[in-house]
This record gives structure tokens, sequence and C-alpha cells, in this order.
């Protein structure tokens, strides 16, 4: 794992819930190692990385966070301690970048510092089942949007696809090829696929580098 | 599109509008329904239609009024104190008698209020909200779906009726996802002899216009709207009902609130207590027919609202007062638990208020 990770694409595409995971299961990997999650998303109010707070701190995971973020607040505002992303260079990083290009502007300003360090991975979460990125051609032309606006070349890909509650194995295997073509339209790799805990062990003989998500947040 | 997608209910409501048929959209950007303008943005170009972020709420909303004089479906779409800022069209939209689309995903207030969930834009949705006599057709969903077919719906009875109707969502129904089919049959638009849409010099102007010189006009075109509103009351009101046919407690319950009291009346349930819940989907015109059969046999009824109490005078005016009403709610952007609001049933069976 570099000592980045980012994590962008679509909004609803799944980012935040994949970097709590990722972050949570880190910090089981590694223990000791300084860890941290930061939420750099500027536009959308609600769903974020402060929802999972205590589960995160429990887990020693350090939160790079708005101090708005879930309140009333209702602006574009960074984390005060944002440049410990860039400045300390011993701290394990991912980073939930917020939702399409617009979510994406705030990365610019740390895209310098992360592509002179280049110690970083930076992946889109792809999800074929959202309306605006059904096919491959929609979801790269976002893609291109993101890393025009956030400053950074994407490293790999996260195939998220999910009907969230209705999500069948079927729906997941039906998502590769969308995935693959991704894949061959940009040159990127397919780093993995994610599903919830409860498709796991159906799926993980038949779909390479499937990734385990717990859910942090459960519908009404 | 009649495979599932993952959709926010914001989205939803702005996918199942250009299936409708609209091509025309005019908004000014406010939490918790800015997916809306988002997705129209991204949408219209590519289908030929107009997206437009106006200077302000005012000037959108008399967009669509020019819109729609011209005979096109369109919409806009906003959060509370932006609906608050185009009362003054929607009333000359209801005094034209013109046909639209107008969004609420409720937050708390009043004032700038907050940015989370809230109902308490129930009297305004459903009393007025704008100067003068008159009625919008109100549909509340409570599913990213529901947001999806009564968009859809709403376009259908405001070309019907040639009136406003509103869309009240909240901020967790436009914010939530959940998979949504578009498997739609939509009635295209009717004929509109009335619109503006030029003469080109065979027939008279057509005037599109709430002002009127005369009193005794301006009167008769006032009974006139009444009598058409009796026709909406008498054919459009629409509702759900869950496990009332033997209820004892009753909760009435519409959007959001509806989702926690069918949790809680199932738990009442399997604790032995005969609850049921009435789940409003027209709030004007306001389905009293289910709340008159159930009196018959309740001995309560609760309202669960995310307000101070609103459309608990509804309730109490279906049933005529017959049968004792009480509230159960929370406000500012709090959303009741299932256990409160089955605390309230547990108080209303047992009759100790």
């Amino acid at each position: 794992m570099k000592r980045v990770t980012l994590l962008a694409g679509h909004y609803g595409s799944g980012k935040t819930n994949i970097a709590v995971n990722m972050a949570i299961n880190a910090a089981t990997e590694n223990a000791g190692k300084r860890l941290a999650i930061a939420d750099l998303d500027i536009v959308n109010p609600y769903f974020r990385t402060e929802d999972s707070r205590e589960e995160l701190e429990a887990a020693g995971i350090r939160l790079i966070c708005s101090g708005y973020a879930n309140t009333n607040v209702d602006l574009p505002s960074m984390p005060d301690d944002l440049y410990a992303i860039t400045d300390d260079h011993d701290l394990q990083v991912i980073i939930d970048v917020g939702g399409d290009d617009r979510g994406a502007l705030a990365l610019g300003r740390l895209s310098g510092a992360l592509k002179e360090e280049n110690d970083y991975d930076m992946y889109m979460v792809i999800n074929c089942y959202r309306p605006l990125s059904r096919d491959p051609e929609s979801t790269v032309e976002i893609m291109r949007e993101i890393e025009w606006a956030g400053r950074m070349p994407f490293t790999g890909l996260i195939n998220n696809s999910n009907l969230g509650r209705d999500t069948t194995a079927e729906d997941v295997l039906n998502s590769i090829p969308y995935a693959e073509k991704i894949s061959e339209l940009t040159g990127l790799p397919v780093f993995a696929t994610s599903v919830e805990n409860s498709l796991f062990e159906e799926l993980k003989e038949k779909i390479p580098n499937l990734m385990p998500l717990k859910l942090q947040k459960r519908p009404v | 599109m009649a495979e599932k997608v993952l959709m926010k209910g914001n989205e939803a409501i702005a996918e199942a509008a250009i299936i409708a048929g609209c091509r025309h959209y005019f908004g000014y950007p406010i939490t918790p329904q800015t997916e809306i303008a988002a997705y129209m943005a991204k949408r219209m170009p590519k289908i030929g239609g107009v997206f437009l972020q106006a200077e302000s709420e005012i000037a959108a909303i008399n967009m669509v009024y020019g819109c729609s004089s011209a005979g096109k479906r369109v919409m806009t779409s906003s959060s509370s104190p932006g609906i608050s800022l185009k009362q003054e069209g929607i009333s000359y939209l209801a005094g034209s008698d013109l046909p639209c689309l107008i969004v609420n995903a409720q937050r708390g207030g009043p004032g700038l209020g907050g940015i989370q969930p809230s109902q308490s834009d129930y009297f305004q949705a459903t009393k007025g909200g704008g100067h003068g006599d008159y009625h919008l057709i109100v549909l509340a969903p409570a599913s990213v779906q529901e947001m999806a077919e009564l968009t859809i719906k709403g376009f259908e009875l405001a070309d019907k009726y040639c009136m406003p109707v509103m869309l009240l969502a909240d901020g967790t129904t436009g914010q939530m996802m959940e998979p949504v089919t578009f498997d739609f049959d939509v009635k295209p638009a009717p004929e509109k002899p009335w619109a503006t849409t030029g003469t080109k010099m065979q027939r008279e102007h057509n005037i599109v216009n709430s002002l009127y010189l005369q009193p005794e006009k301006l009167e008769v075109t006032n009974l006139e709207r009444y009598k058409k509103y009796e026709t909406v009351k008498e054919n459009e009101a629409m509702w759900e009902e869950f496990m009332t046919e033997d209820a004892d407690v009753v909760v009435a319950a519409f959007g959001i609130a509806a989702r926690v009291s069918q949790n809680a009346v199932i738990e009442a349930r399997k604790q032995g207590i005969k609850a049921g819940l009435i789940r409003p989907i027209t709030l004007w015109p306001f389905p009293e027919t289910p709340f008159k059969k159930a009196a018959e046999h309740a001995k309560a009824f609760i309202s669960v609202e995310l307000s101070m109490g609103q459309m608990i005078e509804d309730v109490k005016l279906s049933v005529s007062c017959t049968k004792p009403v009480y509230f159960c709610g929370r406000v500012g952007g709090m959303i009741p638990s299932p256990a409160e609001v089955l605390s309230a049933i547990k108080k209303a069976d047992g009759g100790d208020r």
C-alpha cells in the first residue's frame, strides 16, 4: 500500500464507505502504523466520514475532516489540519475525495505535493447501476472531468457496482464486463471489486481481488 | 430505462421529469435539493432541453410562469426558504390557472433553519402559501420509487386541471439512495389552446393573466376555480392503508414519517396492540375517506410529523373531532424514532393521556 490512497468518483458511487473500510482494514493489518483518513468533500454536507468517527477513533485512526461536516453550516470548508496529508511523510493517509469534478476541485490544492512525492494510488470508484455512469463511455467522461478538476491522474479502478439493499451476486457478476471495458479504454487496472459482506462468500471464487465491505449506514 | 438503477430521491425526480416530457427546468441551488439542479444541468443539454440557473428563486418561478404560459411542461425545485421566496410567483401561477411542477425538499425552519429534514411546510403547501384563495395539488412521496412515480403523476395532474402541483418531499427522501425502475406509461401533455404560442394571424390573441380590473369578473373566476377544486377533491385523493381494518390506534403519517411509523406499527402488533397506519399520498386534497372509516372502530388517532403538528388539524377535521387525535413529532431536522412512535401508540391504546 502506497503512503497515500485516494478515492474519487461520481457522487453516490460509494467512495466514503470504501474509504472507511480500507482505513479500518489498514489499521488492523498494520497495527502501530500512524494512519489517517481525510475527508476532502467540499460539496455534500451529508454522508461524511464524520458519520463513522467513533469506529475510526476506536481503531486508532486520525480523522482529518472539516469541523463543519454533518452540521447545519452548509459551507464549502476544508479541514484545519489539511496539510498534515502532504507535510507528514510518516503518516499513512486514505483520502476520500468529494464526488464528481466539483467535489474533486479541492484536491488540486494538494496535487502538486502528492505528485512530487509520488507515493500514491488514486482509484476511480465506479458503479454501473448509477444513472449517469451506466455505460463505460459516460463513466470515462466523469473520470476525465475529475482528473482535470483535481489535477491528478488515476492509477486504478474499484468496481463498486451495486443496487443498495437489492444487490444480488448476479448484479455484481453482470458488472464485470463494464469494469473490464473501462479498464481497456483507460489502460488502468481493476484494483478491486467491492461487495457487501453478505455477498463475499458467494463471489470470492468467481471474482479476483474481491473486497468485502461493511456498510456504514443503514437505510430507514 | 426499464432495469433497476440506484438513485438518490432528488435524481429520481429529475429523471422522471425528463421521462414526463419536461424539457425546461428553472431553479436556484439550495441544500438539500441541489442534486435535482445538478442532474438537470448534466442531462438537459444532451436531450435538447433547457437548464437555467436563475439569479434567484423569484426569477426562477417567474420563468416557470412564462414557460407554462407558452404551453410547455416545466418545473422548478427548491427547499423551504427558497419555496417561501417563490410564493408570489406560485400565487400568480394559481391565479392564471397554469400547470407546472414545484418540488420542495423540506428542511428545518423557520428562517434559514438548518439543512436536515423537516415536514414543517405542510401548512404552506396545503393551505395556500401565497396570497389569495387557491390550492395546489400536493403529493407526498415516501420512497425513491414513489418520488419518480409522483413526479410523472404531478405533471399529468397539473395539465389535467391547469393548476400548479407541489411535490412535498424532505431532506431524507431527497438524499437517500434506493433502487428504482422507470417503467412508466406517460400521458402526453394535452392540447393547450390557451397557450401563448403566437397567433400566426389565424386566431385571437391568447392572454395569460391573473389581473382582473372588474371585481365581478374576479369573483366569477374564483368561483369557477373552486368548482374545479371540488372535482379534484372528489377524484384525486390518494392514500395507502396498513393494517387499519381492525385497528384501535390509527397512526397518520406521510413521507419519511410514514416509514418510521410503519416500523412502529409492526412492533406494536407484535406486542398485541391493534395499531394501523394511514399514509396520505395527496396532502391536498386530503384523503378524508379512510379517516372517517377508521373512526368507526378506532379509539384514537396519532399524527406523526416532523413538525410541531400541522397535518394533525386535517386529521381532526376528517374525523370531525369524534375521536381523540394525539401528536407525536420531532422538529429542527430531527426524525422521531420507531421507539418514540411505539410509545405514543401504547399511550393512546391505554388511553391514559
